[in-house]
Order: C-alpha cells, then structure tokens, then sequence
C-alpha cells in the first residue's frame, strides 16, 4: 500500500442489485436442460447481483488491503516468503498445461508427464534420496503421507510401533498429523541451546517408535549438529527418521539429507521453491523417501517405459491416494520452472544467501532484541524484546504491530513456542542488503520510539485499514458469512 | 538465479556479522556432510531458454475435443477471474497471521465462506480444503468425532477416487468399516438404507453421482437421523445452481470440488476442497475459518477464528492438520461466483444439463450403443458400447476425440461402458463431431 486507502469495507452482497449481471451463459443448448422439477432447488442460492466492472473494482480494491511479498518485505518465520518469478506464473499458465484433463490418456499427457518425471528426478537427486511422491497438496498433507508410508513400511514388515517422537520445538502439523493417524505423540523437551537433547531421545525411543520427526534446521533455526547420532539412534531402535523439509531453504544445495541418515523427508514447493503462497495456498508437498518405503507411494507415479512416460499404479502395497488425482500439478509446473532457472552451484547459493541474510539481521539487532541462541543461525533467527522494552510492559505483539505501520510485514511471533515472546525472522536469500538495512532500522525505531512512549506502540498499528480487531468477539459470536 | 547479492554485498554483509567467511557460519554443520556433488545441471537455463523448453513441454500434451468429466470438469476461466488471481498482492501474500495487513485476504475468504454456504444452503463454511476427495474425507471424519461411531455407509454412487482418499484418511485401519448402498438403476436403492444404517457415523452421499446420476434425496436426511447417523453430501457447485441444494435436504456436512467454479483443469490441482456445515458443527470444522469482528474504534474487520480447533494451539488435539489450504484458489470461485451470480449460475447448470442431455441423445441413438441408466441426469452419463470401451476410445483419440473414460476398471459391472461429460464448453457442433467419431471409431 502507498498510502492507507480509504477503505470500503462494504461486503460484495452490500453492493449487489436486483438483476445486475457481470457474465452470462447464453449457449443455446440450455433449451435443451432436462432437470425435473422435484429435483430442482428451491430457492436461488444468496450471491451478489454485480456488473463486471463491480465485481473488479471490490476485489481490486481489497486486494490493495494486503501485505505481500511483492508490495511489502515480508519476513514470515519457518514459511520462507521469497520472491515468486514471474515466469514461473507464465510458464504454468500456458494452455497446453492448464487444459490437461487429469483423466487424459497418457498418449495425450507426455509432456506433463515428463515434467513430472524430470522433476522427480532432480528433487530425488538433491535430497539424497531414492523415490518420490508428489502428490500431497501441501506441507502436512505431506506429513501425512510421510507417517502412511511409515505405517504401510511396518505393518508389512509385522511390526506394531505406535509412538511417533517430536521435539517440543516443532511444528503443530507433526503433532496434530501423528494423532490423525492414531499414533501417540511422544514429546522430548530440547536442550538449553535449542537441540534435540540425544539422552532424552535414547530414553524414549525404542521397539515401539515408528518416526522420529525432526525439523532441520529446527524452529529455532539451529541445526542438529548431533546428527549422526541422532540418526544413529533412530535406527539403532528400528524406526524411522522423518525430515520435517519446512526448513530446507537453509540447506538446500549445501548437503544432501539421505547423507546423513535421513529415510523420508517432506518438501514445501512454497517455501523451498518460490511457488507462490496465494494467501493461505495452493501449496504443493512431496515426500521423497528410500528405496524401502517407495513400494508404499501414494499412486499413481510415473514411469518412463520405451521412450513414453506412463502413469504407473503400482503394485497393490501403495497406501492408496491421499487426495484426487495425480497432485497440485499447476504448482509443480511452477517448482520445475525454478530448478530450470538453477545449476547445481546455484542452488547452493539459495542456502548461502539465505544464511548470510538471517545472520545479517541477527547482528544489526541482537544488541536490543537478544537472540535465543547464541550461536550463529542458519536461514532464521529467533530473537525477542530486550529488557528495557520488556520493563516498559512492551510485547512481541506490539513490535509485530510497530512493524506494519512502518511498511514492513511482521515476523513469526510467539512461534516456536519455547521461545518467551519470540520473533522469527526469516528473511530468505532474494531481499537485498538495502531492505535488510532498512527493516533493521524499523526494528531499532520501534525499541526506541517504544521505550520513550510505551502507549503509543501498544495501541499500533495507526496506519492500517483497521486497528486492532476484537478476537474474542469474533470467536464468542461467530459471524462467519452475510 | 534471484539473488541480489554483489559479491561487496556478500564481503561486506560477512564483515558486519563478524565472520571472514561464510563457511564459519556453517560450522554447526558436520563439515563431512556439506558441498557433496549433485548429478544436476552444471548451467542453469536462462529466461529464453527456459521458456522454449517449458513451451515444448505444453505442446507435448495433445488437446483433444475432449468428454472427460468424472470429478474434474471442463471449464471457462473468465478474463476477470485470472485478472484478479493475478494481482500479486492476492498471489504473493500468505495466510493472513497479521489481520490488519491481511484485509482483502480476510474479507476474500469472508465472502468466499459467505459463497459456499449460499451455494449449499449450509449455516457456515471453512476457508478451503485441498480439493473434493479431501473434503468428503474430512467430513466423514467429522462425523464420526461427532458421532463416536466408526461405521461409514457409503452409496455405491461416490467417487472412487474419494473412497479411496477416504480410506487413507483413516489410515485402513480396521476399527473402521465400510457399508456400500447397493446400487439401483445407477443410483442408490433407498429401501436399502434403514437396515444399513443401524449403528452408522453417517450415510455418505454424492449428488450428481460419479455416473452423473441425480441422487433422489427426499427422506434420507430423516432415514439417517433416526438411526442416529449423519448425512454427509457431495455436491458439483456448478449442479447446485439448478439441483436442490443440500441444505434444503438436510444434509449435516456438505463439502464438494470446487474445481467447477471456473478453475482450469491442470492435471489435477490446484483444486478446491470446498466444506460447510451446519452450525451445530462448526467447532467440528477442519482447517481455517474467517468472522467478521471490529477493531477498537468500531470498525468492521476480519480475523481467522475459532482458531481452537486448530494444529498450531492443539497440536495433537486439533481437529485436522491443515496449515495452507486453496485460498487463491478460493479467491477465484468467489470472483466466478460474483461475476455470474445466481442467474448465471443457473444458466450454466442449465447449459451443463442440455449439452449432456443432447449428447446422450445423439449418442443413445447409434447403433450398438444405448444409454445404461434410465434416471435424470446432470452433466455426464453412462454410454453402453460394442466392443472394448478403451479400444474405442483409443480409435476415437486417434481422431481427435476423446469420447469419455472408460469406466470397467471402476465398475465393473457395469460392463463395457464409458462415461460421457459435456459442459458448458461445447457447442451443438462439438456433440455431432462426437457422434461422428464414436459411428467411424464403432
């Protein structure tokens, strides 16, 4: 936003007229509609009567109410808000990709299909890893996929493991998927530098744990430098390591994680691979795993046999399909076109730059917004209000909301929860030196303008098309359409 | 590349954090394990290249005249609907955590909840689900929480594709059974259903179903409640602006793809998983949900709410795992909705209704073929067919056609039959091209 618009807050159906249309269906085959009347609804369903020109302005005008990365630096801890190409929208808009029937015959299906399968291939190669899926829509669609597959692996081998461990860092999706699939959550409380204490791990794995789920580089933007160990452990009991891949932007090019002992690992295409985040999704997942859970794959994958690429739906062992069809293909197009615009070394630099910049940031502020951990970070920092801020009665949140009436989004905050007050920044490799610069300012500007004038910071943010929304009313009265 | 970065950038940025070089800030990092080789592109493609390899990679997709239907529909995607998904304060933003910098989000979703519910005549709707199959699975889920019973009764009439989902979602696990309606003239025998549903979380319903069979729902609402189960109901948005709505037959959850509302076919997604319930339900609802609130000065905004039942409070208690759900996605349904309104809604259903109807009229009438079910229809049905349906197919693919899916693989009592889509896309001229092709290819 430029300025804050004078904002229109009415709703579309606040708008709408008695018959106003924006587009219409006038094919002559309608005459020809055969719906008996005892199976036709009732009443017209309750949506906006609105010209054309209606229907753009509201939405362009509420668009104009966002924060976004390509309006605003947006450093969203743990979800890697970089810059989103445009050719990659290009590229996936083209009609020969966005007209394919998902039931198409392969014969007419090659060239996705071989997208697909080039795609794999490369992601299979940078992790390490020997088979993929890329059907789950989204990073804990992923997950779950990840605990099917694990499931699927030891039924088959007459195992029965039900525990699934998780570091009280990570994120809420492990936790919430482990139940979905009626495994118990073990939780392991991480040691003072933020690690995976690997005595406590060895205390509670054992012939009943199926997964070891484990975020790298952790929420607090460390890495597990005990990894071997903990890898080490994790078979030693039998079970499995499961990558948390949120994070892989910190590592991607820079290690291979099958190297160090990693079995089934999750990718995010937005976060890791610039697709864009669309306000909440599509999103896109894959779970890339060893040859000895690619039996268990989700179907159908694709297979190249004399030349022609083929859907193939396995052999009977797949844990089945976990949503329709083949996947979020329209975002894979877009994941493809990235890995196009990257040589391996260049795919190094995305970790580089990623690290460097989180570092950067960390330094410019750790003087006023002491950083959990004391050592360096990896693609994020977790900080939090010093004590002059803190004695002033000065939250997190009020720094968050400092931080959008000085045009910049806020961070994660109150995130990984072990952090008291955290902010986690994530600036990712493509902002500049400059923005950085000028968001370590806003920063310092706000402990400053904060500890001289505490009121004024509480009641931020004064700029924004709204201030500070009643949440309890909106939970305690549910309003949740007109 | 999109790295900023000049090499003074990296010296200088190094300096300021206290390191003489990047490695040191890796030192966390087992040195063994960094900088192995990967067997990928040593050069990467520059913008010309890469568009010349991704525009070989689209026309490698042959574009048939295409009768696909069964779950993902042929649709236009109006001019304003891709005008508005690609403003990239829409694109590029993400869940909407900050409210008062997330204000067209918030109040998008708002209005796309406010669609949903309209379209289904349901009290309330989430934010979007992954698609139809995980919605349906989401919902049954649902209603076993709500419930406590772990029976599912299902009509022979859903999906496949959202059976199988379903079963996934539950991790096969034995606790759960399946009771299948059988299935009469194409659509469930409803004399079937008291005996069945004794002890049932809920009856799971699809309408129009997979064969493009109405589902005649008068009844099972009640059927259902007084074997304590709930109705479950899946719907094509599209159907619903001429068919009854689920609502208006008492459905409890009703959930469906919103693929239909104007978003490309994509091989498959991104879809939309759309999702609404009744209210008594509403604590039970997976994934995001947005309500209209105030600020401190009184002011209308939105906010995500009941955020309770979520992963990232309840973390193993939560009612999903869901984190990014469709938004853009659901953004675009809004826009096709609002563009269209209840009128053009209508008229689409309607052209969605003729253009089959003429199909299977034109169909129905070749020799050797004949229309397998009776009932009414929406926008797809099932074509009998001499011979092998996946040769014929083949034959008419050669031609430029493709004719439908072949459905033996799925039903396979249904014998050698092939399911028949036309919507809103195709002209009286493409349904006798069709009728051509399938007489050359018999």
């Amino acid at each position: 936003m430029i300025c804050a618009p004078a904002i229109d807050n009415r709703l579309s159906i606040e708008k709408s007229e008695a018959g106003r249309r924006g587009l219409w269906c006038r094919n002559p085959l309608r005459a020809k509609a055969k719906v008996p009347a005892e199976l036709r609804r009732k009443s017209p369903p309750r949506l906006p009567e609105l010209s054309e020109f209606d229907v753009v302005r509201h939405y362009t005008r509420l668009s104009r109410l966002n924060f976004s990365v390509d309006t605003h630096f947006y450093p969203l801890g743990s979800c890697t808000m970089k810059y989103n190409p445009r050719f990659n929208e290009e590229a996936a808009a083209l009609e020969g990709f966005t007209a394919l029937h998902p039931l198409a015959h392969d014969t007419c299906a090659q060239g996705t299909l071989e997208l697909i399968h080039d795609l794999s291939a490369r992601l299979v190669e940078l992790c390490g890893l020997d088979a993929i899926t890329l059907q789950p829509a989204a990073g804990a669609h992923s997950e779950f996929t990840g605990l099917l597959l694990a499931k699927a692996y030891f039924e088959a081998k007459g195992e029965t493991r039900n525990e699934i461990i998780v570091p009280d860092s990570a994120h809420g999706t492990n936790p919430a998927t482990a139940s979905m699939m009626g495994f118990t959550t073990v939780n392991i409380a991480s040691k003072p530098d933020g690690r995976l204490d690997v005595e406590e791990l060895k205390k509670h794995i054992g012939p009943k744990t199926a997964v070891l789920m484990l975020t790298m580089p952790n929420t607090l933007g460390i890495f597990e430098s005990n990894i071997e160990a903990i890898a080490a452990a994790v078979h030693e009991a039998g079970a499995l390591f499961y990558m948390d891949g949120a994070n892989l932007n910190a590592l991607i090019g820079m290690v291979k994680p099958g190297d160090f002992g990693v079995d089934l690992m999750h990718l995010n295409f937005h976060k890791t691979f610039s697709t864009p985040h669309g306000g909440g999704g599509p999103g896109a997942g894959a779970i890339v795993c060893r040859e000895q859970l690619a039996p268990f794959l989700p179907v159908p994958l694709v297979r190249k046999e004399g030349g022609k690429y083929v859907s193939d739906f396995g052999d009977g062992r797949s844990i089945g399909k976990v949503k329709a069809f083949f996947g979020n293909t329209g975002v894979l197009i877009r994941a493809y076109a990235y890995m196009l615009a990257h040589s391996a070394a260049e795919l190094g630099d995305i970790a580089r730059y990623s690290i460097i910049n989180a570092n950067y940031v960390r330094a410019l502020l750790k003087d006023i917004y002491p950083s959990y951990s004391k050592e360096y970070c990896m693609h994020e920092c977790v900080l939090a209000p010093g004590a002059d801020m803190t004695a002033k009665g000065l939250k997190t949140l009020d720094v968050a909301k400092g931080l959008l009436d000085r045009g910049f989004h806020a961070p994660t905050i109150y995130f990984p929860t072990i952090v008291h007050e955290a902010i986690m920044i994530e600036p990712t490799e493509t902002e500049s030196r400059a923005t950085l610069d000028e968001f370590a300012a806003a920063m310092r500007d706000i402990h400053d303008a904060g500890v001289a004038d505490p009121q004024t910071l509480k009641d931020a943010p004064h700029t924004m098309p709204v201030k500070r929304l009643d949440e309890v009313q909106a939970a305690r009265q549910p309003n949740l359409h007109w | 590349m999109y790295i900023p970065h000049t090499k003074t950038d990296k010296e200088e940025m190094l300096k300021s954090i206290g390191v003489s070089s990047f490695e040191e800030l890796v030192k966390q990092v087992p040195s063994k394990f960094l900088w192995p080789g990967f067997a990928l592109p040593e050069e990467s493609l520059d913008e010309t290249q890469a568009a010349a390899r991704m525009a070989q990679l689209a026309a490698g997709n042959k574009r048939p005249l295409s009768f696909l239907g069964g779950g993902a529909y042929e649709r236009y995607t109006p001019a304003a609907v891709k005008a508005i998904t690609s403003r990239t304060e829409f694109l590029t933003a993400y869940t909407p955590y900050q409210p008062e910098a997330s204000q067209g989000t918030l109040q998008a979703i708002y209005e796309f909840q406010s669609t949903v519910s309209a379209l289904y005549g349901m009290d309330c709707a989430n934010a979007s689900l992954y698609d139809g199959a995980s919605s349906f699975a989401e919902a049954v889920r649902a209603a076993v929480r709500v419930t406590g019973r772990k029976k599912i009764v299902y009509c022979a009439g859903v999906n496949p594709q959202y059976m199988d989902t379903l079963r996934t979602y539950f991790a096969h696990s034995p606790e759960y059974s399946y009771v299948r309606i059988p299935m009469k003239d194409g659509v469930m025998d409803k004399a079937a259903l008291p005996a069945l549903l004794e002890g049932a979380a809920c009856i799971a319903v699809q309408t129009p179903n997979f064969l493009g069979l109405i589902e005649d729902m008068s009844g099972v609402a009640e059927t259902a409640k007084k074997a304590g189960a709930l109705l479950v109901a899946a719907a094509d948005p599209v159907s619903l602006g001429i068919l009854t709505a689920p609502g208006e037959y008492g459905a409890d959850f009703a959930v469906g793809e919103g693929q239909s509302l104007g978003l490309p076919l994509s091989y498959g997604g991104p879809y939309l998983g759309l999702f609404s319930c009744k209210k008594e339900h509403v604590r039970q609802m997976p994934g995001r949900i947005t309500g209209m609130t105030k600020d401190k000065d009184g002011k209308r905004g939105f906010v995500l709410t009941l955020q309770a039942r979520e992963q990232h409070i309840r973390r193993d208690k939560a009612a999903s795992n869901i984190c990014s759900n469709e938004a853009l996605c659901a953004l675009a349904a809004t826009v096709y909705s609002a563009l269209y309104g209840p009128e053009g809604l209508k008229e689409l259903a309607e052209a969605n209704s003729g253009a089959a109807a003429f199909a299977a009229e034109r169909l129905g009438a070749i020799k050797g073929c004949s229309l397998k079910f009776k009932g009414p229809f929406f926008n797809e049905f099932v074509l009998s067919v001499p011979g092998k349906a996946d040769a014929l197919r083949e034959k008419a693919l050669a031609r430029g056609v493709d004719i439908g899916l072949p459905l033996a693989p799925l039903f396979p009592e249904l014998g050698e039959t092939l399911l028949v889509c036309a919507t809103e896309t195709k002209t009286e001229a493409d349904i006798l091209r069709l009728e051509t092709v399938v007489k050359e290819a018999i």
